[in-house]
């Protein structure tokens, strides 16, 4: 169950539904045509606490658990918003809270929790290395009571809007460990401090994500921001990946709702050959069945999400519930085109934005083959494919 | 500051009105607070936050407005008060609430007290005047504006759309208009903080009265829904034309001339 009484929830619905009002489609149109980072929105998320739903009270968060913090993204996207902008300063923490120290805790959560320290970049895919992640080639080595980084990643998001990067690079080579998986370590890389050691070159998407290729030239890490045991990172990536999961699938669900509620508007308003083409069950169904798929996402989440607030093993409903929820949004996104006839493909109607933003999720974090190789290779059994 | 705000759980203003056998359908229906009760409780956080003091919120009503005293302990309000009558009486009017509300201010000693305009349910615009009268204080309802300076007050008040200034003194009673200022929604610390804000429930009894002593002082007869609007009428022909026909519709069909 949640940490919140469904009262508490509600309100934490509404009070969201109600500062994303201050930021209308509009906002996110002209944020997205400019290709602008959403710094008011951001800000003001970050000044009213919501961004620190994770963070344990006693370091200055709220202390909530992921259900809520599913609850506040998803009505960000379902408002036509679009919440990873600042999702990742919500969870990138959760490095630091599970596997950090005392003093790295003492040092950063407080910070995150106040916005004073952004925590929003997490720097794993390489050119070379994309779902394949034990192959990745960067490399921290360390000297004296400094770690050095040298390397090249891909695809990582918001190093502009930034102060820290969670950093996963090889401590051991690949050829020295006995399983691959061994010899990656996790880092708290201080971007701002080593400015002059990183290189930062925007990749131009199909969305506004602010993503970016991130070259490492002798940048220079402390070895007190090593987290957890050297060699052991990646493991500890992958216990911070059900928390991202569980918010994707969340910020996804968010997305379908949205295609729903306007296609349900547009389809009992839009009259064609008289009549409003919602009674054409050609319209009608696509938005009834991607509707029900949304719905039965919705509960896997809810069910991952509360697994994890209880410390339960949650990663085979975690990877189901981000696949179920994206591929549930997709629908509802075609269905909603569809709907929408040539109006959705107009910017002013927000439709064909919000279509580039949901199919970022089948892809990243995580590709959906991926989530469904895991299925079955390690919830099924069935013999390995790679 | 001892600020009390009067506070009334309403209809959501999205949700359609369903009346049947001559009641309002109200199951599964959203509540709000009362809009312009949001303004009240807005304002006397600001009032608390300007001159210290304390911010109670008050309702008469039944379980389920604890939702609404929560929102407004997240808002910022320090104390809540539930006077929960759902167990005690059947039905009551604006004499009702402002009877009981007297019972419950008789050993506060309340500064200011804030009230919405009206509730967009009932409208009676009552409550309000009614308690200030029963408790001997001035009042001034729809204000729009309300600046204090130790005891001196000095308000804005809608006079429909024109603007009164009125001096007086505390204590006082306002009721609040739109327009007064932007009420605010919780933050994610205000919802947190709402947890460990203390919420006090009582009944009739606790308040020394009883059933009768409270009785509605009007009946309600019938409930109804207003006629659905037709469609209208356009008018032909030039401008001399309209208005002749115009005014025979008047005249003859609809018969107001
Ligand atoms: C906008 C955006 C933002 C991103 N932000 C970040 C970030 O902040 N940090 C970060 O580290 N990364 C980030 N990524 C990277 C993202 O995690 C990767 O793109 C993703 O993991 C896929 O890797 P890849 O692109 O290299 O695809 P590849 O690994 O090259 O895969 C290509 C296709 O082949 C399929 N495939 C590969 N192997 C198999 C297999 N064994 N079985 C079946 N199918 C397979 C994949 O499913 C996919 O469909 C971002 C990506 C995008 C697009
Ligand atoms: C980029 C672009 C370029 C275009 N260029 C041109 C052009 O050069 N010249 C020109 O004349 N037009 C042009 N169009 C307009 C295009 O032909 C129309 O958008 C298209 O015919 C659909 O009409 P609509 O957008 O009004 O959708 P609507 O007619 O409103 O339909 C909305 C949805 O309802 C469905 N629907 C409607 N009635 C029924 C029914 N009875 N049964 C089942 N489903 C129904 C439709 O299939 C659609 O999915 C263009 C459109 C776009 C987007």
């Amino acid at each position: 169950m949640a940490i919140s009484t469904a009262e508490e929830v509600d309100l934490i619905r509404q009070s969201v539904r109600s500062l994303c009002e201050k930021f209308p489609e509009f906002y996110w149109r002209e944020t997205d045509e400019k290709k602008q980072y959403p710094e008011e929105f951001i800000q003001t998320l970050t000044d009213e606490g919501w961004l620190s739903v994770l963070i344990p009270e006693e370091y200055g968060g709220a202390g909530l658990g992921m259900y809520e913090a599913g609850v506040i993204l998803e009505e960000i996207n379902r408002s036509g918003g679009n919440a990873g902008a600042g999702h990742a300063q919500m969870y990138t923490m959760g490095a630091i809270l599970r596997h950090g120290n005392e003093d790295q805790k003492q040092r950063y959560l407080p910070k995150i929790a106040s916005g004073e320290l952004r925590l929003q970049a997490f720097g794993i895919t390489e050119p070379t290395a994309g779902s394949d992640t034990t192959s990745i080639e960067t490399t921290a080595e360390k000297r004296g009571d400094k770690y050095i980084v040298n390397g090249q990643k891909i695809w990582i998001s918001r190093t502009e809007h930034s102060d820290l990067m969670l950093l996963l690079a090889r401590t051991t080579p690949k050829e020295q460990v006995k399983k691959k998986t061994d010899g990656l370590s996790l880092f708290i890389l201080d971007m701002k401090d080593q400015k002059a050691n990183i290189t930062i070159r925007p990749i131009d998407t199909m969305i506004n994500h602010a993503t970016t290729e991130v070259f490492f030239e002798n940048t220079e890490i402390p070895a007190e921001n090593l987290i957890g045991e050297e060699g052991k990172g990646f493991k500890q990536v992958l216990s911070g990946m059900n928390a991202e999961r569980i918010l994707i699938a969340s910020e996804s669900i968010g997305d379908g709702k949205y295609f729903i509620d306007k296609a349900v508007e547009y389809a009992n308003e839009r009259v064609v050959f008289n009549r409003p083409i919602g009674k054409n069950q050609g319209v009608q169904f696509p938005i009834s069945e991607a509707y029900m798929d949304i719905e039965a996402a919705a509960l896997m989440r809810d069910k991952a999400a509360n697994l994890f607030d209880t410390g339960e093993n949650c990663g085979p409903e975690a990877n189901m519930s981000k696949y179920l929820s994206t591929e549930a949004t997709w629908k509802a996104a075609n269905a909603a085109m569809t709907t929408f006839g040539g109006y959705g493909f107009a910017t002013e109607y927000n439709i064909e934005r919000k279509f580039r933003e949901a199919r970022l999720f089948i892809v990243a974090p995580v590709t959906n083959n991926l989530v469904t190789s895991y299925v079955g290779q390690h919830v099924l059994g069935l013999p390995r494919s790679f | 500051m001892n600020i009390y705000v009067l506070l009334k759980k309403t209809f959501d203003t999205e949700e359609k009105i369903n009346v049947s056998n001559g009641e309002i359908e109200d199951d599964g229906a959203e509540f709000i607070i009362n809009p312009y009760d949001e303004y009240a409780v807005e304002e006397a956080i600001n009032q608390r936050d300007a001159h210290g003091g304390e911010v109670t919120v008050v309702t008469v009503g039944d379980e389920d407005s604890e939702k609404q005293l929560r929102t407004a302990l997240a808002m910022g309000a320090d104390k809540a008060v539930l006077i929960n009558t759902e167990d005690d009486l059947e039905e009551g009017d604006a004499f009702t609430t402002a009877k009981i509300l007297e019972a419950y201010f008789e050993d506060k000693e309340a500064d200011l007290i804030l009230g919405g305009n009206v509730a967009i349910d009932e409208a009676s615009g009552q409550v309000g005047p009614r308690l200030a009268e029963y408790l001997g204080i001035p009042y001034v309802t729809t204000i729009t504006d309300l600046k204090i300076e130790g005891e001196n007050v000095t308000i804005e008040k809608d006079v429909e759309g024109d603007v009164e200034i009125v001096e007086t003194s505390l204590p006082l009673l306002v009721t609040c208009q739109q327009g007064l200022n932007e009420p605010r929604y919780p933050s994610l610390p205000g919802i947190m903080k709402a947890k460990k804000k203390p919420l006090e429930e009582l009944e009739i009894d606790d308040l020394d009265l009883d059933e009768d002593d409270v009785a509605a002082k009007t009946k309600t007869i019938d409930i109804f829904l207003p006629p659905e609007k037709e469609a209208g009428r356009v008018l032909e022909g030039d401008a001399s034309e309209q208005v002749q026909e115009l005014v025979s519709i008047l005249k003859n069909d609809e018969k107001v001339l």
